[in-house]
This record gives structure tokens, sequence and C-alpha cells, in this order.
């Protein structure tokens, strides 16, 4: 059954929901211990009511017009294998993936390297970035990303005039990621970006969506955004960002040379051996609509790839 | 009485090739389709149709090996249950998902591998739905039967089209794979003469164990 807006319950209520049930243990506890000296006065933890967490968004659509998906569809129809292959199921299995404390260590072809943890993360500006997500598999959704751009962070550790690629990768943690058992797949999730590529500034990584910081299930607590490319580019939960010289070879490369390259730029003239890439289901409309080369972004990226075969490139 | 009494099965199979249509039905009104209801929907009718398929190939063996010859009359329904889904399956992906436009659909059908090997399969189980009739089995005679060994071919279709729909994790596919293939092979003539001795001495109607005869 669909959960109405109204049904759930606001985050700030649920915590302090969870704050209650904590001091209740305290509470018993307390009680049993101290019973025989008959004291009441076991405080009991009045629970801090934090601002309001409801997701909202700066904009309603992105800047073609087209509506801003729901935020139930958004966390609940993810990709996300780490979890599983199965995309309804990936918030319930991820819901108590431990996301603090965090730390993001960027290495590699870097002057200064350094280890970044979320507090440090939160420091750059963040903003909110409306921007198409298009699905390998056809499907597409319109997301309020809230984020800062990668540039930023690469600025600060300075790469080296050797740095041409930037690495990602993935936690590594198949006890609370069930889906890094399958051995169909070579965890961790890697994924890649040429530098200018990385250093584009539409290139974000994301900490939150819908004004709210990113649930598990979306990859946080951070995740990297590539609006151009098919969503499986944007790596989800990273642990480490290495400069390299050479071209790193993504999870999707490894796993289906001939179907994943490099790139992935969303191109409607590049055919997928499964999915028709030429259109695609945006979630919550009836008909398929056109796939846009570089998912609608060509003005600012196409220079990127100028002289470039994109189907040879794919 | 006397009818459910005599006709159980086929009562039961009825029922049963009939729940996932009315379950898939209920979800899509309830809204609880994923977010994405009509990719949902056509896997689910999709996988309905393989399942079906493969208890129909699973009468034979079992009535062969095990003797329950009472499976033997439910092989048509599950045949025309297998073809229903996969007529709802093609139906879902050419009016709903591609709003029966005819150039998209003549790219997504025939420019893709796993597409053809569908289609290929959901063609050969309309002829069989067509043909499977008390008419056109008179009509037919000998090569009815011949026809409708098509079936073998359709199962395999349909499991390679499951097999090259799946990205790299192909755990489900292979295990489809797997039960077609393996219940082909108990057809195989040799196997099933000596599955039919083995039941009839085990169960006492021949006094002689099988041997592997090559004739």
């Amino acid at each position: 059954m669909k959960t109405r807006n109204s049904e759930i319950t606001p985050e700030y209520l649920y915590l302090s929901r969870r704050e209650f049930l904590k001091s209740v243990g305290v509470l018993t506890a307390g009680s049993l211990l101290v019973s025989a000296c008959k004291s009441e006065d076991v405080p009991f933890k009045e629970p801090e009511v934090k601002a309001s967490h409801t997701p909202q968004a700066m904009r309603s659509t992105d800047e073609l017009g087209d509506p801003l998906n729901s935020y139930e569809d958004i966390t609940n129809y993810t990709n996300y294998y780490e979890f599983s292959t199965d995309k309804t199921s990936v918030s319930r299995l991820a819901q108590d993936f431990k996301i603090s404390p965090w730390a993001v260590a960027v290495d590699g072809l870097v002057h200064y390297p350094k280890t970044y943890d979320l507090d440090d993360l939160m420091k750059f500006t963040q903003e909110e970035r409306v921007y198409r997500l298009r699905c390998v598999e056809g499907w597409s959704m319109v997301i309020p990303w809230i984020g800062f751009p990668l540039a930023a962070l690469l600025k600060e550790v300075e790469p080296t005039s050797d740095a041409r690629y930037v690495r990602f990768e993935t936690i590594y943690d198949p006890i609370q990621m069930p889906g890094q058992n399958s051995s169909w797949y070579q965890w961790p999730y890697i994924e890649g970006l040429r530098l200018d590529e990385a250093m584009h500034d539409l290139t974000i990584l994301a900490t939150g969506l819908y004004g709210k910081p990113l649930l598990p299930q979306s990859g946080a607590p951070v995740r990297l955004v590539v609006p151009w490319k098919y969503g499986f580019k944007n790596i989800k939960s990273i642990v480490k960002i290495d400069l390299v010289a050479e071209q790193p070879t993504s999870l999707w490369m490894a796993a289906a040379p001939h179907e994943y390259g490099f790139y992935a730029n969303v191109n409607p003239e590049v055919p997928h051996p499964r999915w028709s890439q030429t259109t695609e289901r945006r979630i919550g409309e009836l008909s398929r609509r056109p796939t846009l080369l570089f998912n609608g972004y060509e003005e600012e990226v196409a220079a990127l790839y100028e002289g470039m075969i994109l189907s040879v490139n794919f | 009485m006397v009818w459910i009494r005599n006709k159980w099965h086929l009562l039961v199979t009825h029922l049963g090739a009939m729940l996932p249509l009315a379950v898939l039905l209920f979800d899509w009104y309830m809204g609880d389709l994923t977010a994405n209801p009509i990719r949902a929907a056509t896997l689910r009718t999709g996988k309905s149709a393989l399942v079906l398929l493969m208890l129909l190939l699973a009468c034979t063996p079992l009535n062969t090996f095990l003797g329950l010859s009472w499976v033997l009359p439910l092989r048509k329904w599950l045949g025309i249950y297998a073809s229903f889904y996969a007529g709802i399956h093609f139906a879902i992906f050419a009016g709903l998902d591609y709003g029966f436009d005819l150039v998209l659909l003549r790219d997504a059908i025939f420019k893709k591998r796993y597409a053809i090997a569908g289609f290929a399969s959901g063609i050969i189980l309309l002829a069989l739905a067509i043909t499977s009739t008390h008419g056109w089995k008179e009509r037919l005679g000998n090569r009815w039967k011949q026809l409708h060994r098509l079936v073998y071919l359709a199962a395999s279709l349909a499991v390679v089209h499951y097999i090259w729909l799946a990205k790299s994790d192909l755990g489900e596919p292979l295990l489809y794979s797997a039960i077609v293939v393996l219940l082909l092979i108990l057809r195989i003539p040799h196997i099933s003469r000596l599955g039919r001795r083995l039941r009839l001495f085990l169960t006492r109607k021949i006094i002689y164990p099988p041997r592997i005869m090559f004739h």
C-alpha cells in the first residue's frame, strides 16, 4: 500500500521516540538498581526536539521544467547491489548501515593527501542541485541532491601534474552489506572519472537529498553524482578517492566489458545489448520519453569529448 | 461434488494458474508494484509464464518415473496458461511500456538478442495454444504430437531470454535453465525407459531389475 506523506512519522518525532525508549530502558534498569533505596529521582531525559527534517527541496522542477520525483520513490527504488539486486529490498536491508564514524581517504597523485571525516565534508558549502538521473536500465528520475562540487575537494588536495584520472572506491564490509558476498562481482565497487570530468562543475559529491542527509540506500554518507553519465557511475558510500595516472577499471567494466565502458555517457545513439537507450521511462510517467544526449547536459559537457568517437569510447 | 472429486487436480491447476494474475492486479490496484509498476508487471508475468512452462514439462517425467498419471491431462491447461502469461507479458511490454509505437518496438524487439529469443518463444507458445483444442488434434493427426514437441524449444528459448536479460548475476536464470535442462534430459528415450522399468521393478510390477540397453 502507498504510504501518504502525512502518515510518515517526521524524523524528529521518531528520533525522540527512540530516545524515549532508550530512557525507558535506563529508567527500568535504574529503578531495579535503586529500588532498594526507593529513590524516585531517576532523571527522565527530556528528548531534544530537533529541527524538522521532513523532505523539502528549494525547487520543484529541473531546469527543463520536469517535476521532481517523490522522496518515497527516490529512496525506495534504488540500485545498490551491495545490499540487494532487488531495487525495492535495498531500503530495508540498508536501514541499519553505520555511517558514523566515516572517513574518506583522498590519496594518490596529490600534493596534500588528506582523510576527511563527515564534519570535514560538511564544511564544504552545501548546495542543492536538481539533476536528472538516467539508469542504464532505461528509467530515470529527477532528484534534488544536496552536495558540493568534487572540484572543491580536489583543489584542496592539489592533484600533481601526473594525475589523469580519479578512482573512487565504496566501503567493503560484507557483514553490513550482504550483497558483497555475491561472487558474481569483484568487490568493492570501483568507479572512475577522467580528471577534467571530475573537475567539472556539474560533478558533485552528494551528502543529502530533498534537504535531508542521505539515507543508507541512497549511498550515505557521501556519494558521487555525475548527471550526464548513466546512474551506475554515481558510486555510493565512498571511502577512498585516489588520483591516478592510468584509467581505472570499474566494477562494471570488469563484470561485462562489452556492455559497460569507462565513460558511460548517456547517449541515445549508442545501443546497449539489453536496454533501449533511445528512450526512457521517467518514474511516475506512463509513456516513454526520448533520451537526451549527455542526459540533457550537452551544452555543459560536450566540449569534454570533442574529437572522441563516442560509440567507441562508450 | 462428484466433479470436484474427479477433477480436483484440474481445479487446483486453474486456481493456481490464475493466482499470480490476481495478486498482480491486487498489487497494482493497491499501488504496491514498486515505483516502476510497468517493469515490475513485465517481470512478474514473464516469471509466471516460465514457472508454468516448467510445471508443464515436469508432467511427463512425473508420470514416467513416479507413475503419477493424473498429471497428464493437466499439460494442456498448463500450456494454455503459460501462453496466456507470455501473452500478457508481451502485451505489457508492447502496449504499456512502448505504447504500441511500432518504430520503437521494431528496435526494441529485433535489435536485442534477449528480445528475439523471448519473442520467438512467445510465437511458438501462441501457435501451440491455438492448436491445443480437440479439433486441431484431430485435424493434425500424427503431426500434432510432432508440432507440440516445439514446447521444448519454447522453454529453452524462454530460459535463454532470461539469461540474456540478466546483468552479471546469473544465479536465478541459471537455476531455471538447469531445471529445464533436467526436465528435457529425463525425456531422452534411454533415460525415460530406464526410469519406467526402475519404477515398475520397485513397485514389483516386473521382477527383473532394469539394465541399460542400447539397441
